[in-house]
């Protein structure tokens, strides 16, 4: 079980553009860092694909075995582990925000599609 | 839990930190905000300053102790 959810976390961070790991769901976020991480990447224009770490405890085990970050949320684009809030608020702040999505995803990374949430559970 | 262990905490990773704050965000005890200047940040990425801090209170962080941390990090360059 552990390792099969070990493989789907790992999954969702290498094949989603932008993964956001967040306590609730885009619709009902459960979370004070975790909306202000969604409303940072929403304002830069990300293509957010979401992942609730709350119906399992493992999730959260296995993530942070994973990033080595223990805190919730972690923000992954293009594979690579950004932070968590206050990284992505400040980094949206100065703009450079937008610079790692554009480096990472390409200058037409804007989405107009809404976020989506993805289950790693089986 | 008090602020005080937490400032203890991170006075020993952080010896020679010019600023090092840390308040209780709405005074339940487990909802921080912490601020370090140090020049152990200078040259490092936002990421790996975050990861000192994180290293730092690695034990309230994973007993539950700190429910929500908030980090602040700046160099001194």
């Amino acid at each position: 079980m552990s390792e099969e959810l070990r493989t789907r976390i790992q999954e969702v961070i290498e094949h989603e553009p932008v993964a956001l790991f967040m306590k609730g769901t885009p619709q009902f976020v459960m979370c004070g860092n975790s909306d202000r991480a969604l409303r940072a990447l929403r304002e830069a224009g990300a293509p957010v694909t979401a992942v609730d770490v709350l119906p399992d405890p493992a999730i959260r085990q296995e993530l942070s075995a994973i990033s080595g970050w223990p805190t919730i949320p972690q923000v992954f684009v293009g594979g690579e582990l950004i932070g968590g809030a206050d990284i992505v608020e400040e980094l949206a702040a100065t703009g450079e925000l937008e610079h790692t999505l554009e480096a990472a995803l390409g200058a037409d990374y804007r989405s107009s599609d809404s976020d989506r949430t993805v289950s790693v559970l089986a | 839990m008090a602020t005080d262990p937490l400032r203890t905490l991170l006075e020993h990773a952080f010896p020679d930190a010019s600023e090092l704050k840390v308040e209780d965000r709405t005074g339940g005890g487990d909802h921080f905000q912490v601020t370090v200047t140090s020049p152990r940040f200078d040259g490092l990425t936002l990421l790996d300053q975050h990861r000192l801090v994180n290293d730092a209170l690695a034990e309230p962080l994973r007993d539950g102790s700190i429910h929500e941390l908030r980090i602040t990090t700046r160099g001194t360059q």
